[in-house]
């Protein structure tokens, strides 16, 4: 399989990476480049192997539904570049 | 010569008093003035004052006799680990200020144990390279160089290539690293020095920032196996702030360090030997095998089948897991953000300014593996490709105890070198990836030079939870190696 621009644009977009027309050529071939050496796997033969998902070292804990963490509101937003009192500002999203 | 000790030679020496805690930090700190200008292994160092103080907090509790398993010991810390007011930056533009409000859980038990840390270790960007090139604050240059071209800078490995630089050039007595896909091993090999990746979920990845989540470990890089054994004491043990930490217990790892290796079987995967591997990474494979047999481990070879499918099948799990993980640098929470009229354009723009080219590639690789009509094809496919190299080395171990390989295909290059092929770039990897892969620990212990005076490491893996007996082969490794080469640039050398 290969990439042509109008895929990399959309995979841009999903990805939400600003990329200039002029980087969208050499972005293609780069991934085809890797995409060319990864169809190799199509050789594997994988019928009725389940697929490795995490590591499977521990199964998933369950623990109190209790509030164990927080009460650092000031603290996360002093990470922001731009607040408004205790809120992170975006551009307006709603007319 | 404080700055050329080990962990554990400093201890005993603290102990005993015949230094204090602050005249070692001290001298630290005057190596990295020295020689991290010519190196770049730190991304930022801590005021003296913020050292000297940890030191004398040290030093008092020798004196009280409360002192803890690493204390007063001068360490570096990768700048992927959260550190609570001190900057940490991934290496990247959209974190080069970023402060974290809170400590990572494996910095937390160093500092609970007395370590002093001396400042924040240079790093390929997100942890994603194998050269430590793609750092927004600059490569790191190793302190080695070749005999038949001192003039030409050397990659220190990647992406922990900060940490190997500095545990080498005597810019701290050890140092925390992370690895996804080798960035422990492959560094600690190109340095000279011991890198343990422990198996998955031994040391806790809360406050470590996500690369590839299934495949992230932390883990110490030190001058000798014993030290890499005790250091993983202090960072290892279960938390629950990580869903994938293991409840078990930390053994005492150090002490597994100079058992008798007698009877332990040893596997050579045939598949390790690719075709193309150069005659001096081969001809030190060997010698490390004629080193385990004379110590009396009983070596066989064993089949890895899937092994070539190993670096593909990462370059598919490893981008889709950076994708989601790095899509929380959105340029509004925190972070660099860029201004735009619209909330997707800040989004974009943000990411495009805060990104470098290696991690925006990943990420659009992450994604496109991920979406619609492709999922099937490449990231399912991958997972139970995944499955199989798991198995295989499950397979191995019900016949061997250890497998041992090269860490490597080749000693460091040059910078700049297999910079503009991707693939090239990727194989690097190729004898690291696969235990990733399958949640394993092995650990890289240097074991001699190259005809051009270069460190080779040797690679020892070991069944899930086993680290005791990869530390135990690697001790004896260590032992039979003697490795006691300097780098050209390091602290003792009177740069």
């Amino acid at each position: 399989m290969s990439l042509d621009l109008a895929t990399t644009r959309r995979i841009a977009k999903l990805a939400r990476i600003g990329l200039e027309d002029a980087e969208l050529e050499a972005t293609t071939q780069k991934l085809n480049s890797i995409l060319g050496w990864i169809d190799q796997l199509a050789e594997v033969n994988v019928d009725g192997v389940p697929p490795m998902v995490g590591t499977e070292t521990e199964a998933l804990r369950q623990r109190e539904d209790v509030v164990n963490d927080g009460n650092c509101r000031d603290a996360l937003l002093a990470c922001a570049p731009e607040t408004a009192g205790p809120f992170y500002t975006v551009p307006k999203v709603v007319e | 010569m404080l700055t050329g000790l080990t962990l554990t030679e400093a201890r005993a020496g603290l102990a005993a008093r015949s230094f204090s805690a602050r005249e070692l930090a001290k001298a630290h700190l005057d190596a990295i003035a020295r020689l991290n200008p010519a190196l770049n292994a730190y991304i930022t160092v801590l005021p003296e004052e913020t050292v000297l103080a940890q030191a004398d907090a040290a030093d008092a509790r020798y004196a009280a006799g409360t002192a803890g398993l690493m204390d007063g010991l001068p360490i570096g810390i990768k700048d992927l680990f959260c550190t609570k007011d001190i900057r940490t930056t991934a290496a990247s533009p959209i974190l080069a200020d970023f402060v974290p409000p809170y400590e990572s859980t494996v910095t937390a038990r160093l500092l609970k144990e007395g370590a002093v840390f001396l400042g924040k270790t240079n790093l390929d960007e997100f942890a994603m390279g194998s050269a430590n090139t793609s750092s927004a604050f600059g490569a790191t240059t190793s302190p080695w160089r070749r005999t038949d071209a001192p003039d030409v800078a050397l990659v220190p490995g990647g992406s922990s290539g900060g940490s190997s630089a500095a545990v080498a050039a005597g810019l701290a007595l050890a140092a925390t690293g992370t690895d996804t896909g080798g960035s422990i091993r492959q560094p600690a090999a190109y340095c000279g020095i011991v890198g343990l990746k422990p198996t998955y979920g031994r040391c806790s990845r809360w406050g470590v920032i996500a690369y590839a989540s299934s495949l992230d470990q932390a883990g110490p890089m030190t001058r000798s196996v014993t030290d890499a054994g005790l250091m993983l004491e202090a960072m290892a043990g279960f938390d629950e702030r990580d869903s994938t930490s293991a409840s078990r217990p930390v053994p005492a790892f150090h002490k597994a360090v100079g058992k008798s290796v007698k009877g332990l079987r040893v596997g050579i995967p045939t598949e390790y030997r690719a075709p193309g591997l150069p005659e001096d990474v081969l001809a030190m494979w060997e010698q490390g095998i004629a080193w385990l047999r004379e110590a009396g481990c009983e070596v066989v070879d064993v089949s890895l089948p899937h092994t070539r499918y190993g670096l593909t099948s990462y370059y598919i799990i490893a981008p889709a897991e950076c994708s989601s993980n790095l899509a929380r640098y959105d340029g509004i929470r925190f972070g660099k953000r860029v201004d735009a009229p619209s909330l997707d354009a800040v989004y974009e723009a943000s990411r495009a300014a805060g990104f470098g080219p290696e991690v925006r590639s990943r990420i659009l690789m992450g994604t496109y593996v991920l979406s619609a009509g492709y999922y099937d094809a490449y990231y399912l496919k991958a997972q139970k490709v995944r499955t199989l190299i798991r198995r295989d080395f499950e397979q191995a171990f019900e016949t061997v105890d250890v497998l041992l390989t090269p860490t490597a295909p080749s000693a460091a290059f040059a910078q700049g070198e297999n910079q503009n092929d991707p693939v090239q770039m990727y194989l690097n990897d190729i004898f690291t990836v696969p235990a990733s892969l399958a949640g394993i620990p092995g650990l890289s212990v240097p074991v001699g030079l190259n005809g051009a005076g270069l460190p080779l490491g040797l690679q020892v893996l070991g069944r899930h939870f086993d680290e005791e007996t990869v530390l135990s082969v690697g001790g004896a490794l260590e032992a039979a190696a003697g490795f006691a080469h300097r780098p050209t640039l390091h602290a003792g050398a009177g740069a």
